[in-house]
């Protein structure tokens, strides 16, 4: 059998394709983040990120983020088709700096949420939020 | 004969709590005698204050059998630890005979010959002879009721719920968390919880819309008992929306929400608790992972996943108790609490001999009132069975074997489903099948038999998402039942592996063709979980089914090839 070289570069470019998907959808978070942190690396700790473990619901998906003395959170729903969930900022007279919101989610995935400190420094969270089709428990 | 040494009460001295493992096992003595009613209750009582605990009862008012599972498996950290261990192995964990009254308790093997020697189990007569000799000892000891009560028999959907809401209000509990109870719908069980005589708690029971503790439910309640303050922290099951119909309560959010939880114990602690217990229907790997999370908690009154340990397991300073389901075991907790913490603990799982305890005649009386109007319904005999139908198990058992043939037959099916649920009694050899045992497995408020097409690939879908919720290594992805039982396919799980890739070789019985993604099978099942599922209700296929075989044999079921275990 032979292939043209059109083909044969359609074959590639399909084998690329399927190696490539994730890591575009990759890409599109660590742009953002890239962008959000200018690239400075990111603490454990200073940032809570409460999601449930399983969506009971992936359309609206309750999720909230709290970081004493941030200036801005981002939160980042890594496996949607656009990630950009939300970047809440917090004035010098904000009481708290938490917020929470609903976010739908279209399928299992990581949620990520970055805050920026008050000393400039830049905190991480996350937590995989499982979207399933249902079962029956005990 | 019931032999004594099976029912020696485990106690733990106040060292324990600094972290000594082992409590010393169950059974140890050997002195063969007939146990007597005395022998189960035997308990040195301990300290200042007793907790009662029952749990999953699932509508049972009358003694049953109930078989124990033999493939339990745990996955992860959990993997090869209790309650993830079953048969020989337990028995060996805990130094229990096998062919002893406790080996008929707690495991497998010889169910049917030792259903035989031992009798049934439960009954909420029994139950309630239990508790009131409890209460003999310590007058003020605290009844706690894990939840999955108001479901499960005939007479509990016909009444929607109200014959067991009679029979616990007849026990007097002082607590009560929720799983099936939603099933009810909202309303039915706004109606009731608005007028208990007891506490209905759970910290995780959320209003949907504000994502706010639901009003209803308070998530803990103090006691004064035994010159201590003891709080009770409820934990409903945290994924009812998921593994239930959410259409049936949309008031309500759930989830495990364990920082609320923590925020609770605190709470709780700073109002002044002594001791702080909570009653879970979280199922046994979650509570144990919620332990290490948590800090503060003094006991987990763990149930939903149906499992019962004759010692307490800890985790770092926490007793999680685990009490069966049923109705088949009472625990008895008795607590040394003092200066504001506790200082040990004992404790008993009794197991609920039908014919070793007398009945409460007062609650017989109340069951027998229950169960007047539907006698005859109840009563009536269907079939007769030569196989020991049981449920419990992770792929299948012989009672949802039958009913994957009845759908198969009955619908005229290709393949099919049904529910992982872990409720439901045992029949042994030589059983009549009446209807009341076919409601037994099946009796739910959501019960149409569905007969739809479904793509091979599909079909795959379902399966392995079923499976993450059971043997995703983190528990806190777990919903605490069993895979979905097939008819009419086989399959190869691959428990270790990553959702997607745990199930393969799918293959139609009738056939022994592969299962093709492109093509399409006609299905049928029950319990679906969408709003609006047409189909006759599952306990008609199932009798219509029976009726028509008169005797009920189940060939053994090797269509599941399970790896990783």
């Amino acid at each position: 059998m032979e292939f043209t070289r059109r083909e044969t570069l359609g074959l590639a470019l399909g084998a690329a394709a399927l190696t490539v998907l994730p890591f575009r959808a990759n890409a599109a978070v660590e742009d953002a983040i890239a962008e959000f942190t200018g690239g400075a690396e990111m603490a454990e700790g200073g940032i809570t990120l409460t999601a449930p473990e399983i969506a009971e619901n992936g359309n609206t998906v309750p999720i909230e983020v709290s970081a004493p003395g941030a200036t801005a959170i981002m939160v980042l729903a890594t496996g949607n088709p656009v990630p950009g969930v939300a970047t809440f900022n917090f004035g010098p007279l904000a009481a708290s700096q938490a917020a929470s919101t609903r976010i739908r989610l279209a399928e299992t995935q990581d949620v990520v949420a970055i805050a920026r400190l008050a000393d400039g420094s830049f905190a991480k969270a996350s937590a995989t939020v499982k979207v399933t089709i249902g079962g029956c428990g005990g | 004969m019931i032999s004594r040494r099976d029912f020696l009460q485990v106690s733990m001295a106040a060292s324990a709590l600094v972290g000594a493992s082992g409590f010393g096992n169950w059974a140890r003595l050997a002195a063969q005698q007939a146990l007597t009613q005395d022998q189960l209750l035997e308990f040195e009582t301990f300290g200042n204050i007793s907790l009662i605990h029952v749990t999953d009862i699932h509508g049972q008012l009358k003694p049953i059998f109930f078989r124990e599972p033999e493939i339990n498996l745990g996955v992860g950290a959990n993997q090869g630890f209790v309650p993830h261990i079953t048969g020989a192995e337990f028995r060996k964990a805990y130094g229990i005979a096998d062919g002893s009254a406790s080996a008929y308790a707690l495991t497998h093997d010889d169910f049917s010959s030792l259903a035989k020697a031992y009798g049934r189990v439960g009954g909420m007569d029994r139950v309630a002879t239990v508790i009131n000799a409890i209460r003999a000892d310590r007058p003020d000891a605290l009844l706690l009721d894990g939840g999955d009560t108001w479901h499960g028999s005939y007479t509990c959907y016909h009444t929607a719920g109200q014959d067991m809401v009679n029979v616990m209000n007849a026990l007097k509990p002082d607590a009560m968390t929720f799983h099936w109870e939603f099933t009810l719908g909202s309303d039915r069980v706004n109606e009731i919880v608005e007028g208990l005589p007891y506490a209905a708690l759970g910290q995780n029971i959320f209003d949907a819309e504000w994502d706010e503790p639901a009003e209803l439910f308070k998530p803990y309640k103090f006691f004064e008992r035994g010159g201590a303050k003891i709080a009770v922290i409820g934990q409903a099951f945290p994924y009812m929306p998921i593994a239930n119909p959410n259409w049936m309560f949309p008031e309500y959010s759930f989830g495990i929400r364990d920082e609320n939880m923590q925020s609770m114990v605190d709470e709780v602690r700073s109002e002044g608790a002594d001791v702080v217990v909570v009653l879970s229907h979280n199922g046994f790997d979650v509570d144990k992972k919620m332990a290490g999370k948590v800090q503060g908690i003094d006991v987990i009154l763990s149930g939903h996943t149906h499992d019962a340990l004759p010692e307490p397991v800890l985790v770092g300073k926490t007793h999680i108790i685990a009490s069966g389901s049923n109705g088949k075991f009472v625990s008895r907790v008795d607590l040394d609490v003092r200066d504001g913490q506790m200082m040990g603990l004992r404790h008993k799982l009794i197991p609920i001999f039908s014919d070793v305890i007398a009945p409460d005649p007062a609650m017989t009386a109340l069951i027998k009132e229950q169960r007047a109007p539907y006698a005859a319904e109840l009563a009536e005999v269907i079939g007769r069975t030569d196989t020991l139908l049981y449920r419990r198990g992770n792929f299948n058992g012989t009672w949802d074997d039958l009913i994957c043939d009845a759908l198969i037959s009955e619908r005229e099916a290709d393949i099919a489903m049904s529910p992982g649920v872990r409720w439901g009694p045992s029949l042994v050899p030589g059983d009549d099948i009446t209807r009341e045992d076919i409601w037994n497995v099946t009796s739910m408020t959501y019960g149409q038999a569905y007969r739809t097409e479904m793509t091979g690939e599909f079909i795959k879908v379902i399966l392995e998402d079923v499976a993450d919720n059971i043997f995703n290594p983190d528990p806190y992805y777990q919903q605490g039942g069993d895979m979905v039982r097939i008819g009419g396919m086989g399959y190869r799980i691959d428990i270790n592996r990553p959702q997607g890739e745990r199930i393969s070789d799918m293959t139609l019985l009738r056939t022994g063709e592969a299962i093709d993604p492109a093509k399409s099978y006609v299905v049928a099942g029950w319990a679906s979980v969408n709003e609006g599922t047409e189909g006759p209700m599952i306990w008609d296929v199932v009798e219509s089914h029976v009726r028509k075989l008169g005797t009920v044999t189940v060939n053994p079921n090797n269509s599941v090839n399970v790896v990783g275990a």
